[in-house]
């Protein structure tokens, strides 16, 4: 089950999951894990000639579960396309699996935000799947029953059950409903035991026990198989329990420590400029009020999402 | 439309052997069968992706700029063959050089395709004008014909038709990857742009291939149908494409045997039996769903799969 490097860093360091780094800190002592997954250091970030976020240091190890927060339209998917090396860093230093971003891009499983399949996509589930495990290939394979086939369709099998898809994974996947084509996106972005997981909104279009369903599965592969993930979230209810460490965006700026040190009052009062309260419920829910929204430019393009009632997004009362 | 003239046509006996022995004994009927044969195949493979990608427009518009060139190359006094490949493959240059400019597959691509569409039949017309001893009219172009297709053409056609499927083969995997989840694929460094220009050059050349078996109007019959229709039947990629294949090789050979007995033009007889297979498979499916709704609602895995 565990992919050989990762297992080699574990039979390296002992016991998984490695130690975890102390939060907020600062540019110089970022070398804590001997070998981040993920190293950003003042990192900023320009989209058509608009500055996002700037200033961003993170360090995350492996088999650390780490959550980016923010409003809509911060620019948190375009955190994770930086991390694809899609997209440049204007500023500032950032390395993955210990090269440039895009260079170790097979070693990513990588879920973009909000995709679903057209219905006349007659494309099995099990088929998308399989791209994911070897879709970047040049030519054909001539010679389907190989010992390398095999083992490839007993992968693919092994991560479609582990995802919960095995009923719908044979169906063309435009007939499957938007939490089923998740699952299966999901496990195409595991399908090639990666060492870190870039995970867009994972629980969009998710109800909630298929939330925690999800988390936990996510959770498990991070503790368990060392590896790292990096999720965009709009809440942070759902996940709160098996972060790690939490990074929260800020138009010119950004946060990141341990969820208790960073989703607290001052810690958002003084990354956002405005008072910021937040509230933790006897069930150890957090409710963020006070929260600025999106630039006011952007505000029509997320207006559906604002309705759903983001915790930790803007305001929420927590229920 | 020479087979029309002669009042003694031939005639369908019922006995397929000799039928079929009669029609192979005219090199023109050999060199049609050929001649399809590599289209059907060329065809169908890239339809499977044109289907699955959504681009049965440019598809489309490739088509109609495949008469213009046709009529052109005619009047300049070259084979219809090369005014087919050129303009074709140098039209699905600019298509995909505009869609490169403005991001790729956006409303621009759509309007200037269109307007490409409008101006360039109407320049055809103009050389079938200027060109006034073209046998049979515009319609031989426009609807196909399979009289006087020489050796030497087949050989053409078999030589782009290798190369279009020799490319298709290197591609087709990050070319699904691509078609079916771009984000994805660009992520794992499949070069998504790159792959969809190199789609459009192909497609250039299949539908000029085409263009001259069904004629530039019906070139769908064996570019989208038959995908169509392997696409409705099942959502297995490899099963598809041979699907496709076989479905365009059934109407191409059914085609031209009837047209070789009633003169009528080919595109009609190989786009109606193709029509014909993708109704029958349309309406075979909904009446399976409809059964296995109405019995056992799990049977419908094995209907799609
Ligand atoms: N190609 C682009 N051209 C211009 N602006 C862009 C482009 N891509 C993103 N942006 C802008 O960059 C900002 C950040 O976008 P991004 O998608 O990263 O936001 P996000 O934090 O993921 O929001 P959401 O919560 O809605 O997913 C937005 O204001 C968006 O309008
Ligand atoms: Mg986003």
């Amino acid at each position: 089950m565990l992919h050989p490097m990762a297992k080699a860093r574990t039979a390296a360091e002992g016991t998984v999951p490695p130690p975890r780094a102390p939060a907020s800190e600062p540019p110089a002592a970022l070398t804590v894990a001997d070998d981040p997954v993920i190293a950003l250091r003042g990192a900023a970030v320009r989209v058509a000639g608009r500055a996002l976020w700037s200033g961003v240091d993170l360090c995350i190890g492996a088999g650390e579960f780490v959550a980016v927060l923010g409003p809509n339209g911060v620019g948190k998917s375009t955190m994770i396309k930086v991390l694809l090396g899609m997209l440049p860093a204007a500023d500032g230093e950032v390395r993955v699996l210990g090269a440039r971003p895009g260079q170790a891009n097979h070693r990513i499983g990588y879920l973009p935000q909000r995709r679903s399949f057209d219905p006349s996509m007659r494309i099995r589930g099990v088929d998308v799947v399989r791209l994911g495990l070897d879709g970047d290939r040049w030519g054909i394979p001539l010679w389907p029953f190989g010992a390398r086939r095999r083992a490839a369709r007993r992968r693919i099998e092994e991560v479609i059950e582990l995802v919960g898809a095995s009923t719908y994974a044979y169906r063309p996947i435009g007939t499957c409903s938007g939490g089923e084509q998740q699952r299966l996106l999901i496990a195409q972005a595991l399908v090639r035991r990666p060492e870190l997981l870039l995970l867009d909104e994972p629980l969009d279009s998710l109800d909630l026990p298929n939330q925690s369903a999800v988390t936990a599965l996510i959770s498990r592969i991070c503790h368990q198989e060392n590896v790292a993930v990096v999720m965009v979230a709009h809440d942070v209810n759902p996940i709160l329990h098996h972060l790690d460490r939490v990074l929260y965006l800020a138009e010119g700026g950004a946060a990141s420590g341990t969820p208790e040190e960073v989703i607290t009052s001052p810690t958002l009062t003084r990354l956002y400029g405005t008072p910021v309260e937040v509230l933790r419920t006897s069930a150890g829910r957090l409710a963020v009020i006070g929260q600025p929204e999106a630039p006011a430019l952007h505000t029509d393009r997320h207006a559906d999402r604002h309705a759903v009632g983001p915790a930790a997004g803007g305001d929420h009362a927590a229920g | 439309m020479l087979l029309a003239e002669t009042a003694a046509g031939p005639a369908w006996s019922w006995n397929l052997i000799t039928d079929v022995q009669e029609m192979w004994s005219f090199p023109f009927m050999v060199n049609a069968f050929r001649a399809g044969t590599i289209v059907a195949v060329v065809s169908a493979a890239m339809g499977y992706f044109v289907v699955l990608r959504r681009q049965t427009f440019a598809a489309h518009t490739l088509s109609t700029v495949a008469f213009p060139g046709a009529a052109g190359a005619v009047l300049l006094g070259i084979s219809a063959v090369y005014g087919y490949f050129t303009v074709c493959v140098a039209a699905a240059v600019v298509i995909a050089a505009v869609g490169w400019r403005g991001g790729g597959g956006g409303a621009d691509e759509a309007a200037l395709t269109g307007t490409v569409q409008a101006f360039l039949p109407a320049c055809g017309f103009l050389f079938i004008a200027l060109y006034k001893g073209l046998l049979g009219g515009p319609q031989s172009l426009l609807f196909g014909t399979f009289l006087g297709i020489t050796t030497s053409q087949v050989t053409v056609l078999l030589g782009v038709g290798a190369a279009v499927l020799a490319a298709l083969a290197l591609i087709g995997r990050p070319l699904l990857f691509a078609s079916v989840d771009p984000q994805v694929a660009a992520g794992r460094g499949v070069p998504v742009r790159a792959l969809s220009v190199t789609f459009l050059v192909l497609l250039g050349a299949a539908t000029a291939e085409a263009s001259q078996i069904t004629g530039t109007l019906l070139v769908f019959a064996l570019m989208v149908i038959p995908a169509a229709t392997a696409q409705t039947t099942t959502g297995r990629p490899g099963t598809g494409l041979a699907l496709a294949v076989f479905l365009a090789l059934a109407a191409t050979w059914l085609g031209l045997t009837t047209a070789y007995y009633w003169p009528y033009p080919l595109g009609f007889f190989v786009t109606s039996y193709a029509f014909a297979g993708y109704l029958l498979v349309r309406s075979g499916r909904t009446l399976h769903t409809w059964l296995s709704r109405t019995r056992a609602p799990l049977l419908y895995k094995e209907a799609t799969a």
